[in-house]
């Protein structure tokens, strides 16, 4: 049975766990205003809002309906572009009229669901805010110039005052009023429910693209919707943070942002809105993608996976020995990633992570990299250099990296790095470039690590002939 | 005024084919494709599938009452393989069940045994081998061999320009099912019904006045749905016909990337001569065209390409070549631009070849041979030329130099990051180049309550059609907007249509809708003149009120179409429109095709990360030429739109097939097009109003394609910024450049790295 309020409306249906949002919403409640462009959570014509019971209140993030699992949404709030319907347009629907940001319409609903939630969620409103909103919705017809103006228009008029969130979305006519009233009703809904035999599933948003055939008609247990809020805990040297924590609940921690000074930057590197706000971490490691974002970045950082058995039973794993091959991993059927330990990069550390991708937002990496470095008196002491996209799995490259331990930043340490690294890669042709480019967008990721983390020693012409 | 739809847009309650209510015991198709590019077919198992419960009927090529064919411009093209397959993505089974998920487990457990043939995915290969769609087109003009020999300055060389995956964002779809009388009705996402209805008469073996083809709008379509909707809407009408049941067909993205064909890529030669002034004397240029698999709309894309091979530019002495050449990859098609940008990247590359070359800035060249007045196209027309305006314009207006100046400083004082520069001067004929298509028909209805319902044979698909039709309508009666509708465009209503294309749709459409509306008009006016004891010609309407000798009258709209109606008027009109003037002869290749020119310069800024070879478009200044522009808020949102498609074609769109023409490009994780971060950080543009435009609608220029190829300047802007940081490299005419490419060409002295086995651009199909 799952329960949850759908626009206006309770939901109390018997359908199988990994049946997807979307085609519940089109299908049996014809609500045909969210659109599917191509169910791998790439186009965002699909985005709902997804209401949770957070600290007495409800909290709204911006999902894919095409790859939410309808247990993900049990005693949930699902928003569709009709659960926005008051008496008149919306202020968001509004603005994309004044601004002409809609030709076709078929990506138009996602893209006003997308910019709802921003002025329907907590923080600061900013320019590069409104239009990050929009980063997991893809429009072929107007270019963007007519939303971005929609937008920032909204943005305009917005009060800076710091009511409460929600009761100034009504006020500002963001969200009809019912919203008011949708805490106290999914209070009465029942508790999630969990089973122990399924299929374990996270966010699903890998999953559901690959084999959504399967999953949609199988039960699953889910690690993200079962009770269980995500946590982080901040230790001396290290931090802890559970497997089913959404990339989103990782960006909002104020610890990530002060051990990470560029974390809002890696972030933006990594997917959508809506896909940060339902992929985990867990997720992504277990996924064993070669080109896993967050794989990459924690591999950097010495960090230990804390695995649970099915009897409750821990062990601690070192990431970097969780890969043994192409999609193959250190992990038992029974046993999930309960959570991740990494070290504090504190002074004198450094950590860096760079990605280039065909397209630079929304798109998986060419090659993508981390590295971790200490650096006293001038010489690195510890350091730690990650590759994804060279390789079955992501790599640590652990002999190139003892070429500069020990030694001065400086170009000749660099010039020693960058050979070593070729020696430990493996690139292959594809999609997202050939081996030649992949090996030679790897150098150049490695001097961009270096230039960035210190730009005033690598200021020279000469780095480019390195 | 606003597009009618936005409000219905904005809310979700737009209707895409997807949305329609389905009626009781509607069946799901889903099609059995081939899986390799070129093969005999030795057996087709469907026993397995159709024992799947849920499965009502697997159809294939035996089941066609009618024939097996629906070739639009060639006969080549089959619905369903019979014996061969010719390309990757293939129909060769329809399977029909109760539901999506039974069709789509159904069709895993279709067996099929082939034997391999030979498979040619490149254009060049093909040619060699004697695999041409029609003869080869040249366009020519004064003698290029012999003024060769009096140029100054001769560069050859070699461009490639890729594919390009329209990536509607609604995918392709059709929902048919059985009307009375042996009939059929479809609902088809198509830009071009009454192919629908011509095609599937021949299959079904029906007369056309059977089928009923009827389109709400589209969710984006930009050429992909012009031919290539109608194979799934016949699907679902000979399912529909043979089960009489309803049949709906809404496309999985994979695979309509799989199935569908794209924008032509092309490789071409070109040779290009200038004297020491810096004017072009001659040009030389090949076009070998990859058309896939069969003709499909590809002969009419070569010829626009030859229409536009010297773009904005006089070329006194040209020979243009082009070879419409059969590979195994699915039949590629119209998009936007439909050939012209293909050609216009060409002479450009060869212009950017010149002044590398001569080490004088392109735009130089480019400024010095924009066409004048009077001077004549290749094919023969003479330029009424707006293209010199435009550029001073632009270079007036968006202050060039100081730009120039700008960029020059920020490379001087950066090392990191360096900017590039490029303008694009465009240049685009306005009509279909087959002269009959150029006609188009409207119904104009005024109810008796005075309310006004209009249909035409145009197809809405976001490009603000029915916006502009109701806009005519309203000016000619002098009526408010709210007492006009608009149909969804039915084969019923509205017959022999040409497709929703050709950037023409509101100029054919919209002065049949004129035609229609003045007639009626005309008819109340003596109506009126009657009841008002004047003359027709004192009569005039304005805003719903009735003037006599400019002095309002007592006599209201609704009252005046009342007394009409009860007088036994005519109050309903159907007028037809057919483009006067133009005329083309293939047979010496000579005519005035096109019924005016769309003109405009863009200037494209971008910035490079030297380290990384990333880059991202800074500004985009557009002076276009618009005549009186209809609706600005459409017209700017064709040009902002168009120009960002040209804008992934040149940089991230990049469509990838392996050496056995399979797609490696088939979904959106792998095919990138723009999204909000990639649009330029500004884009500045000036409808620059001209000389009213007499063949244009009420003047307004039509603004379709013409703007996607202000996105070509960005690839030339990137190479600018690659020769600021690498002034030793050779650029290879390419496209699309894509981050790759862009590292590559930075880094082109680093030879360690060549000790690798070549990038897979080199060995896929469409770089040649």
């Amino acid at each position: 049975m799952t329960q949850f309020i759908l626009n206006n409306r309770e939901i109390n249906i018997e359908l199988p766990d990994g049946f997807l949002l979307v085609d519940f919403i089109r299908y049996q409640q014809q609500l045909t205003g969210t659109k599917i462009g191509c169910r791998e959570g790439d186009c965002g014509a699909c985005v709902v809002l997804l209401g949770s019971v957070e600290q007495q209140q409800v909290c709204y993030q911006s999902v894919t309906s095409c790859l939410m699992p309808l247990i993900n949404v049990n005693g949930k709030h699902v928003v569709t572009i009709e659960g926005l319907l008051g008496n008149d347009l919306t202020a968001v629907q509004k603005s994309f009229c004044d601004f002409s940001a809609s030709q076709c319409g078929y990506c138009t609903p996602g893209f006003v669901m997308a910019l709802s939630n921003y002025f329907l969620t907590e923080g600061p409103k900013t320019e590069a805010g409104v239009i990050a909103a929009m980063d997991g919705n893809i429009c072929r017809c107007t270019g963007y110039k007519s939303i971005e103006r929609a937008a920032l228009a909204l943005l305009q008029q917005w009060p800076s005052d710091d009511s409460n969130t929600l009761s100034k979305a009504i006020a500002q006519n963001i969200v009809p009023h019912y919203f008011s009233e949708i805490y106290e009703r999914l209070l009465k809904i029942s508790s999630p429910k969990t089973t122990s035999v399924a299929k374990k599933i996270g966010g699903g948003t890998d999953l559901f693209v690959q084999q959504p055939e399967k999953l949609s008609t199988g039960s699953l247990q889910t690690m993200v919707n079962n009770g269980q809020q995500p946590w982080l805990v901040e230790k001396e040297d290290t931090i802890e943070v559970s497997g089913h924590a959404t990339v989103s609940f990782l960006a909002r921690q104020e610890v990530m942002r002060k051990c990470f000074p560029n974390f809002e930057s890696v972030i933006k590197l990594v997917s959508s809105t809506p896909i940060r706000n339902m992929a985990t971490l867990a997720g992504n490691f277990v996924n064993a993608s070669p080109i896993g974002d967050f794989s990459v970045f924690f591999l950097a950082l010495s960090s230990t996976l804390i695995i649970e058995d099915n009897h409750g039973l821990t062990r601690e794993q070192p990431f970097k020995d969780f890969y043994l091959g192409y999609k193959k991993l250190n992990l038992q059927p029974q046993e999930i990633i309960k959570s991740i330990r990494f070290r504090k990069p504190t002074a004198p550390c450094y950590v860096n992570f760079e990605k280039v991708s065909k397209r630079t937002h929304l798109d998986i990496a060419s090659v993508n990299s981390a590295l971790f470095l200490k650096v006293e008196d001038g010489l690195i002491t510890e350091a730690a250099l990650t590759a994804g996209g060279v390789g079955p799995t992501p790599l640590l490259l652990q002999q190139a990296i003892k070429t500069i331990i020990q030694q001065p930043v400086n170009f000749e340490t660099l010039a020693r790095l960058l050979p070593a690294a070729q020696q430990e890669i493996a690139p292959i042709s594809d999609a997202r470039g050939s081996q030649t480019y992949k090996r030679l967008l790897l150098q150049q990721i490695i001097k961009s690590h270096f230039v960035t983390i210190f730009p005033e020693i690598f200021r020279e012409e000469k780095i480019f002939s390195l | 005024m606003k597009n009618i739809d936005i409000e219905a847009h904005v809310t979700g309650r737009s209707l895409y084919l997807d949305d329609l209510p389905m009626l009781h015991g509607t069946l799901f198709g889903e099609i059995f494709s081939a899986t390799v590019a070129h093969a005999e077919i030795i057996s087709l198992d469907v026993s397995a599938a159709e024992q799947y419960p849920g499965v009502v009927r697997i159809f294939t090529y035996k089941d066609i009452p009618g024939e097996n064919q629906i070739g639009g411009i060639v006969a080549d093209e089959v619905l369903m393989a019979e014996k061969t397959i010719h390309f990757c993505g293939m129909p060769i089974a329809f399977v029909v069940a109760t539901s999506v998920a039974a069709a789509q487990h159904a069709r895993s457990l279709i067996k099929l045994e082939t034997k391999s043939l030979p498979i040619i995915t490149n254009p060049r290969e093909a040619v060699e081998k004697g695999h041409l769609i029609i003869p080869p087109r040249q366009f020519k003009l004064g003698n290029s061999q012999e003024a060769f020999k009096n140029c100054a300055h001769i560069f050859e060389g070699i461009a490639e320009t890729n594919g390009q995956e329209h990536l509607y964002i609604e995918t392709q779809g059709a929902y048919a099912m059985p009307s009375e009388k042996n009939g059929v009705k479809v609902y088809s996402s198509t830009q071009g019904p009454t192919a629908v209805q011509k095609h599937m008469a021949d299959v079904l073996n029906l007369p056309m006045h059977k089928i009923e083809v009827d389109v709400t709008r589209l969710g984006g379509g930009f050429g992909g749905k012009e031919d290539q909707a109608t194979a799934w809407a016949i699907f679902c009408g000979l399912a529909a016909h043979l089960l009489q049941q309803p049949v709906k067909y809404s496309m999985h993205r994979m695979d309509d990337m799989k199935m569908t064909g794209k924008r032509n890529p092309y490789s071409s030669n070109f040779k290009i001569g200038l004297n020491q002034a810096l004017k072009i004397i001659a040009y030389e240029v090949s076009f070998f065209q990859n058309a896939g698999a069969a003709a499909d709309l590809s002969p009419a894309v070569l010829e626009r390409t030859l229409f536009h091979c010297t773009n904005s530019y006089f070329i006194p002495n040209l020979t243009a070549t082009a070879y419409c050449c059969r590979t195994n990859l699915p039949p590629n098609t119209a998009f936007r631009g439909f050939g012209g940008p293909q050609g216009m990247y060409v002479i450009e590359a060869a212009i950017a070849k010149a002044a590398e070359g001569l080490g004088v800035s392109a735009m130089q060249i480019q400024e010095k041979n924009l066409i004048k007045d009077d001077d004549a196209f290749p094919y023969g027309q003479l330029a009424q030329s707006r293209a010199a305006v435009c550029w001073q314009k632009a270079t007036a207006l968006f202050n060039l130099k100081e730009k120039q100046q700008q960029i020059k400083q920020f490379n001087e004082e950066n090392k990191f990051f360096k900017k590039g520069l490029a303008a694009m001067p465009i240049c685009f004929g306005i009509s279909f180049t087959k002269i009959n298509m150029n006609q188009a028909r409207a119904l104009v209805h005024v109810y008796m309550d005075g309310s006004i319902n209009i249909s035409t044979g145009a197809v809405e698909m976001g490009q603000g059609v029915n916006t502009k039709m109701l806009q005519v309508a309203a000016d000619v009666f002098s009526l408010p907007i709210h007492l006009f509708s608009i149909n969804t465009t039915n084969t019923f209503r509205i017959i022999n249509t040409s497709p929703s294309a050709a950037s023409a749709t509101a100029d054919l459409n919209g002065q049949a809708v004129e035609m229609a509306s003045k007639n009626i008009l005309e008819r109340l006016k003596i109506v009126a003149a009657k009841s008002l004891n004047a003359l027709p010609e004192q009569i005039n309407i304005k805003e719903g009120v009735i003037f006599v000798n400019n002095v309002a009258a007592a006599l209201t709209w609704k009252e005046l179409v009342l007394q009409a109606f009860l007088q036994r008027i005519n109050l309903s009109e159907h007028a037809h429109y057919a483009t006067p003037k133009i005329n083309f002869d293939a047979s010496i290749e000579k005519g005035h095709p096109f019924a005016y020119h769309v003109y405009g310069t863009s200037f494209t800024t971008v910035t490079v990360d030297a380290l990384r070879g990333t880059y991202v478009v800074d500004e985009v200044d557009i002076v276009h030429d618009i005549g009186k522009s209809k609706n600005t808020a459409v017209d700017i949102g064709q040009l902002e739109g168009g120009l960002m498609q040209g804008i992934g074609w040149m940089t991230m769109e990049e469509i990838v097939y392996d050496q056995k023409g399979v797609l490696k490009s088939n979904a959106l994780s792998t095919y990138k097009v723009p999204d909000i971060y990639a649009a330029p950080k500004k884009v500045n543009i000036f409808l620059l109003e001209t000389e009213k435009e007499e063949m244009a609608l009420q003047g307004s220029k039509a603004v379709g394609e013409p703007p996607l190829m202000y996105g070509l300047g960005t690839w030339f802007a990137i190479a600018d910024a690659i020769k600021a940081i690498n002034p030793a490299v050779t650029l290879a005419y390419e496209t699309p450049f894509t981050p790759e490419k862009v590292l590559m060409a930075l880094y082109s002295s680093k030879k360690e790295f060549l000790q690798y086995e070549k990038p897979i651009g080199q060995l896929s199909v469409n770089k040649g």
